[in-house]
C-alpha cells in the first residue's frame, strides 16, 4: 500500500460518497421508471445498497494506515488538552522547558568542552607527546598553560620521531598590539611550521605557514589571523593580506587567515595570531625561552602515520626517551635534577578531542552540575505525573466505559502517552530554545578579561539527541506511570462506584505519597548541595586572605620600548614608584613580582645556612619593594621591612611569614638566619639574611592553605627587569585612579606600556568555579524546593477534595475544626517527615562526590543538613497547610448534598 | 476508535470470485458501479446476489491492484457517475483466474462424478 494514499485519504472518501451518491441516483432512477413514488424508490434504493456503513468503512480503512491515524487522532485529542486546560498545559511546558532547558545547557557545555573532537580533518589519528608521569617532573621556568617541552626537547623529538606523519608544537601567548600606553591584548599563539599543514586547516585568505617559516633565526616571518580576528578587526577584507600587524612592538607581515571555526588543539580557547616558533627570540629579546634548556613552554602534537596504532607510536617515543633526554640535558641542573630528568619517559596518548585546561577545571563541577539539573527534572516529571494521575482519576468513569465497550488497555495508554508526548515534545523545544540562551550564559560566566572562553556552541548531534532522549524519557516518567494505572481499574467497580465512594482506597493514595515523598526527598538532597557550595563561597569571600583587597589596583607598567640598558633600570623602576606614591589619593604603593592569587608563582629550593635545621626545603617566593606590606596592610611581626639601605650591593636581605617559621624553625623567631637558594653550577650564589617575619597572607590560591613564603627585595635583584607591577592602596575609584596613573607615567614616557586590574576583580574570578557552584546549584535547590512544595500542596489538595464527603460527616458529627486540621495536618507532616528523613540519608550518601569541590566545610556538615532541612520545611509546610485549613472550613451541609 | 480486528470475515475465495466476476463485467467496455452490480446478476440469471454496497470496497481494491482504471463520466442517464475499465494487467489476471477457476471446477466436476439420480 502506497504511504502518499494516506496522505490522500480526505479526497478519496469524498471520491466514494460522490460514487455512492451516483449509485443511489441510478437506482432511484430505476425505481421511479418501475412506478414506485419517489419516497419508497429512495428507500428501495438504500436496501438494493445494503450497508452503507460498511462499504465506507472497508474503503476508509483501505486508504489509511491504521497506527498512523489512531496516533493522529491521539495528537488531536492531545491537542484539545492545550485549549481546554490552558493553566495546566503552561505550568506543565514551563516545568518542563525549565528541566530540560537547564540539562540542555550544561550537556552542551560539558558536551563542547569534554565530548567533541576538534574541528580539523580526521581529529581521531591526533596524538600528544608527553612526558610521562613522574613524581619529579620538571624543574625550571614554565610559562604557557600547557609547558611541556623545551625547544631543545622539541627540535629533538622532532628530528627523530619515526610514528608521525606530521609532528607540530605550539605554545599560547598574550600579545600586546598597542605600540604605547595602555596594553591591548590579543589572543596569541607561537606554532612550529607544520602545525597548520598537520591539522589539515585550509586558509581563509593567503596561506597558512609551512615548515620553511620556521627556521631558526627567521625574524619576523610573518603572521597568520584568526579567522574570527580578521572578522572583527579587518572586517574580513582581502586586503589585509600583506599589512602589518605590530606584536610586542615588532612587525609582523600578515600572511594569511586559519578557517573559520578553527581554533587551533586547545577547547575553550582560540588564537587571535599565530606566529612561528622561530619568532619567539625576537618577541621575547634577552627573555627568550628558546635557547633555554630548563624552560618549558611548549606541547607537541602529531598525526599518526596510516596503520600506525596509538600503542605503537608509545612505544616509538618511550624507546626515543633516553637518547633525547640525554642530548637536551639543561646545564644549569644540579646533579640531582639532571639524574631525574635523565629518567623522564615520553608518552603518546591519543588527542583527537584537543587539550583544555578547562577540562581538569570544569569537567566534574559540569558533571554534578548536569546531575543536579537531572534530579530537578525528575522532581518536575514527579509533579507532572502527579498532575496526570489527578487528571486521570477525574477522567475514571470515562475510561471505564471505553474499556467496557470493548477498547483495548493498550489502545487508551496509547492515547493517553499521546498527551504526555505532546508537552513533552513543546517542552523540549521550549527548553531547547531556552538552553541556546542559557549555554551562551554559562560561557560568558566562565569567561575572564584575561582568559575569554572560547566554545564552539554549535548543536551537533549529541545535543540534539541528549534532548531528544530526555523530552522522550520524561513523557514516560510522567506520562506511563498514570496511564497504566488509570486503565488498569476494573471498570464495573468504578461504574458501580460512580464516585460516590467517601474514600478512596489507601492503595489509590499510596503512589501519590510515594512521589510527594521522593520529591521532597530529592529537593532536600539539592538544597543540601546548593547550601553547602553557597556557605563554600560564602567562607571563600569572608576568609582572611592575610591582605586587604579593597582599593587595591594593580597596574603593570613596562618600559621595555625604551631599550634601558641594565644600569639605568633601577633609577627609572625608583621614578615609577615615587611617582605612584606622589599621585593625590594613593595613600602607599609598591611593586611586586607576585601579585597575590594571581596564579603566578615562583617558588625555590633552599637550605639553613648553619645546617640547622638541615636539609632542603622547598618554599613559595615572591620579590617586592619597601612599604609592600604597608600597601596590602599585611602586619608586619617582627624585624623590619625593606628600606633603602637594602640595595645590589648591600648583604641580601629577606623576610619570611609565619608559616615558614612555623614549619621550618618551630617557631624560633629567624631574625638573623640566613638561608641559601639552591643554584645550577656556574650561577652565582644567593644568600638571605631573614629580617623579619609577617603575617601570613594566600599566594595561589585562596582555597589553598597558608604556605610558607620567602620575600626578597625586588631592589636587590641581581638583573633589574623593564617594568615594575605596582601595587597601590588608595580610596579613589578604579577609573579616576587609572586615568591619573595614565598621565603621570606619560609625563615620564608615552612609550611606557600599561595595563591595570584590581585585585578584587583577580580575587573575584579566582573564585569562578566556586561561584558557579554556589549560584546555579543554589538556583536548581531553590527550584526544587518549590517544585517540591508544589507537589505537596497538589497532593494534599487532592486528598482533602476526595475525602470531602468524610469530613463533611465527621464535621457533622461534632468534629471540631481543629480535630479535621490535625487530621490532615498530620497527613501531611508525616509525608514531609518521610520525606525530609529519606533526603537526609541521600544527601549523606551523596555528600562525597562534593567534597572535592568544597572549601572547609565537610560535605555532611551538621549545621548544614539541619539548615536546609528547616528551610525545606518552612517552605512545604505552608502550601501543604492551605487544604487542611481549607477542609477545616468546610461547610458539612454543602459537602454532604454535594455528594 | 478503531477495532482491533478485521471485523469483516467474507472469504478470501468469495473476495477473489467477486474480482473475477467485476473484471469480466468490465472487460468489454467501461461500465459504472450500477451497472456492474446488475450486470453480475443478470447475466447470472439473478442466483449471484451481490450486496450492491459489498461491490465498492471490492472496485477500489481493484483498482489499487491495478486491475482496473476509474474515470469520471456522465451516464446513459445523464448522471455524473465513476466509471471503470479493465487494464492491460487486469486482463492477464482474469485470464489467468479463468483458467485456475475452470480448472478447480473441472476437477471439483471430476471428483463428484456424474450426478446420480
Amino acid at each position: 500500500m502506497s504511504w502518499l494514499r494516506y496522505f490522500r485519504r480526505g479526497r478519496r472518501n469524498d471520491d466514494f460518497a460522490l460514487e455512492i451518491e451516483a449509485y443511489l441516483e441510478h437506482e432511484i432512477d430505476e425505481n421511479i421508471a418501475r412506478g414506485m413514488d419517489p419516497r419508497e424508490a429512495a428507500w428501495a434504493a438504500r436496501r438494493k445498497f445494503g450497508n452503507l456503513t460498511t462499504a465506507k468503512e472497508d474503503t476508509h480503512r483501505m486508504n489509511t494506515i491504521g497506527f498512523l491515524e489512531s496516533v493522529a487522532q491521539d495528537l488531536r485529542y492531545a491537542a484539545r488538552l492545550v485549549r481546554l486546560e490552558p493553566g495546566f498545559f503552561t505550568v506543565a511546558t514551563l516545568c518542563l522547558a525549565l528541566g530540560i532547558g537547564a540539562n540542555t545547557a550544561i550537556f552542551h557545555l560539558l558536551d563542547a568542552v569534554r565530548l567533541r573532537t576538534l574541528p580539523v580533518a580526521a581529529p581521531q589519528e591526533l596524538v600528544e607527546i608527553q612526558i610521562g608521569p613522574n613524581q619529579k617532573c620538571c624543574t625550571g621556568n614554565f610559562s604557557s598553560r600547557h609547558s611541556n617541552f623545551t625547544y631543545a626537547l622539541w627540535e629533538q623529538l622532532r628530528t627523530r620521531q619515526q610514528a608521525l606523519a606530521g609532528i607540530f608544537a605550539w605554545s599560547a601567548r598574550g600579545f600586546n598590539t598597542a605600540d604605547g600606553g595602555e596594553l591591548r591584548i590579543i589572543q596569541g599563539l607561537y606554532t612550529s611550521g607544520d602545525f597548520f599543514g598537520t591539522l589539515g586547516a585550509v586558509p581563509a585568505a593567503g596561506r597558512l605557514f609551512t615548515s620553511a617559516d620556521d627556521r631558526p633565526g627567521c625574524g619576523t616571518p610573518g603572521a597568520v589571523l584568526g579567522y574570527s580576528y580578521w572578522q572583527r578587526e579587518y572586517g574580513g577584507q582581502a586586503s589585509a593580506i600583506g599589512r602589518k600587524i605590530h606584536l610586542q612592538q615588532k612587525p609582523f607581515e600578515i600572511i594569511g587567515v586559519a578557517p573559520a571555526g578553527f581554533y587551533g588543539v586547545e577547547v575553550g580557547r582560540t588564537f587571535d595570531v599565530a606566529i612561528p616558533v622561530c619568532a619567539e627570540p625576537i618577541i621575547e629579546g634577552d627573555n627568550s625561552h628558546t635557547p633555554k634548556r630548563h624552560h618549558w613552554w611548549l606541547a607537541v602534537m602529531g598525526r599518526l602515520k596510516p596503520g600506525i596504532s596509538v600503542a605503537e607510536a608509545r612505544a616509538n617515543v618511550q624507546a626515543l626517551s633516553a637518547g633525547i633526554f640525554e642530548a637536551t640535558l639543561p646545564p644549569v641542573y644540579t646533579p640531582e635534577s639532571a639524574k631525574d630528568y635523565l629518567n623522564y619517559k615520553l608518552i603518546a596518548k591519543s588527542a583527537g578531542s584537543g587539550v583544555s585546561d578547562l577540562r581538569a577545571d570544569y569537567q566534574d563541577p559540569l558533571m554534578i552540575l548536569l546531575g543536579i539539573a537531572g534530579l530537578v527534572l525528575v522532581i518536575a516529571c514527579a509533579n507532572l505525573a502527579n498532575l496526570m494521575l489527578a487528571r486521570a482519576s477525574a477522567r475514571e468513569r470515562e475510561l471505564a466505559v471505553r474499556l467496557a465497550i470493548g477498547a483495548s488497555r493498550l489502545r487508551l495508554i496509547r492515547q493517553m502517552l499521546a498527551e504526555s508526548l505532546l508537552l513533552a515534545s513543546i517542552g523540549a523545544v521550549c527548553g531547547a530554545l531556552l538552553a541556546q540562551f542559557l549555554s551562551r550564559y554559562l560561557v560568558q560566566f566562565l569567561s575572564t578579561t584575561d582568559t575569554p572562553l572560547y566554545v564552539d556552541l554549535g548543536t551537533d548531534w549529541r545535543v540534539f539527541g541528549f534532548t531528544a532522549a530526555l523530552a522522550l524519557l520524561t513523557c514516560f516518567l510522567f506520562g506511563l506511570m498514570p496511564a497504566i494505572r488509570a486503565t488498569g481499574t476494573n471498570p464495573g467497580a468504578v461504574m458501580k462506584a460512580a464516585g460516590r465512594g467517601l474514600t478512596s482506597t489507601r492503595e489509590r493514595f499510596g503512589i501519590r505519597r510515594i512521589l510527594v515523598v521522593a520529591q521532597v526527598a530529592l529537593s532536600l538532597v539539592l538544597l543540601v548541595g546548593a547550601l553547602l557550595f553557597v556557605r563554600s563561597l560564602h567562607k571563600l569571600l569572608t576568609l582572611d586572605p592575610g591582605f586587604q583587597e579593597s582599593g587595591i589596583l594593580v597596574s603593570d607598567i613596562s618600559f621595555s620600548r625604551l631599550k634601558y640598558p641594565p644600569e639605568r633600570r633601577p633609577a627609572m623602576q625608583r621614578d615609577i614608584l615615587n611617582r605612584m606614591r606622589g599621585i593625590p589619593g594613593v595613600q602607599s604603593a609598591a611593586a611586586t613580582s607576585i601579585v597575590p592569587i594571581s596564579g603566578d608563582r615562583w617558588n625555590e629550593r633552599f637550605e639553613f645556612s648553619g645546617s640547622n635545621p638541615s636539609g632542603k626545603f622547598l618554599s613559595n617566593f615572591s620579590g617586592v619593594t619597601a612599604g609592600y606590606f604597608r600597601t596590602l596592610s599585611t602586619p608586619l611581626l617582627v624585624g623590619r621591612d625593606f628600606n633603602e639601605g637594602d640595595t645590589r650591593s648591600s648583604p641580601r636581605v629577606a623576610i619570611v611569614n609565619e608559616s615558614f617559621v612555623k614549619k621550618f624553625l618551630n617557631g624560633v623567631s629567624p631574625l638573623g638566619r640566613q638561608i641559601r637558594i639552591e643554584t645550577g653550577p656556574g650561577e652565582p650564589e644567593a644568600t638571605y639574611e631573614l629580617i623579619g617575619v609577617t603575617k601570613d597572607a594566600k599566594y595561589v590560591r585562596l582555597s589553598d592553605p597558608f604556605s610558607p613564603t620567602v620575600f626578597t627585595s625586588i631592589e636587590q635583584m641581581p638583573d633589574p627587569g623593564e617594568g615594575l607591577q605596582v601595587v597601590s592602596q588608595s580610596r579613589l575609584a578604579a577609573p579616576a585612579l587609572i586615568a591619573s596613573v595614565k598621565s603621570e607615567m606619560g609625563a615620564i614616557s608615552p612609550a611606557i606600556g600599561l595595563n591595570f586590574y584590581t585585585l578584587h576583580a583577580q580575587i573575584s574570578d579566582s573564585l569562578l568555579r566556586e561561584r558557579l557552584m554556589a549560584t546555579l546549584s543554589g538556583f536548581f535547590g531553590c527550584l526544587a524546593a518549590v517544585l517540591a512544595s508544589i507537589g505537596l500542596y497538589g497532593v494534599m489538595a487532592y486528598i482533602v477534595a476526595r475525602r470531602r464527603g468524610e469530613i463533611g460527616i465527621r464535621i457533622a458529627l461534632g468534629a471540631n475544626r481543629r480535630t479535621v486540621l490535625t487530621l490532615i495536618g498530620s497527613e501531611c507532616g508525616k509525608l514531609l517527615l518521610a520525606g525530609l528523613l529519606v533526603g537526609t540519608a541521600l544527601s549523606l550518601a551523596a555528600a562525597q562526590a562534593i567534597s572535592k569541590l568544597l572549601y572547609g566545610l565537610s560535605p555532611t556538615d551538621p549545621s548544614t543538613i539541619l539548615l536546609s532541612v528547616l528551610l525545606l520545611a518552612l517552605v512545604a509546610l505552608p502550601a501543604s497547610l492551605i487544604p487542611a485549613v481549607r477542609a477545616a472550613r468546610l461547610d458539612p451541609m454543602k459537602a454532604l448534598r454535594d455528594e | 476508535m478503531t477495532r482491533r480486528k478485521e471485523s469483516n470475515d467474507r472469504g478470501v475465495m468469495m473476495q477473489g470470485t467477486l474480482d473475477m466476476l467485476i473484471l469480466r463485467s468490465v472487460m468489454l467496455a467501461p461500465a459504472h458501479g450500477h451497472t456492474i452490480a446488475y450486470a453480475i446478476e443478470h447475466a447470472s440469471e439473478d442466483i449471484l446476489q451481490v450486496e450492491h454496497g459489498s461491490l465498492y470496497p471490492a472496485l477500489h481494491r481493484l483498482e489499487e491492484r491495478g486491475l482496473i482504471a476509474s474515470f469520471w463520466g456522465t451516464s446513459e442517464n445523464n448522471r455524473k457517475a465513476k466509471y471503470y475499465r479493465i487494464t492491460p494487467a487486469g486482463r492477464k489476471h482474469l485470464a489467468v483466474e479463468r483458467s485456475r477457476w475452470d480448472q478447480i471446477v473441472g476437477a471439483i466436476a471430476r471428483v463428484l462424478g456424474p450426478a446420480v439420480e
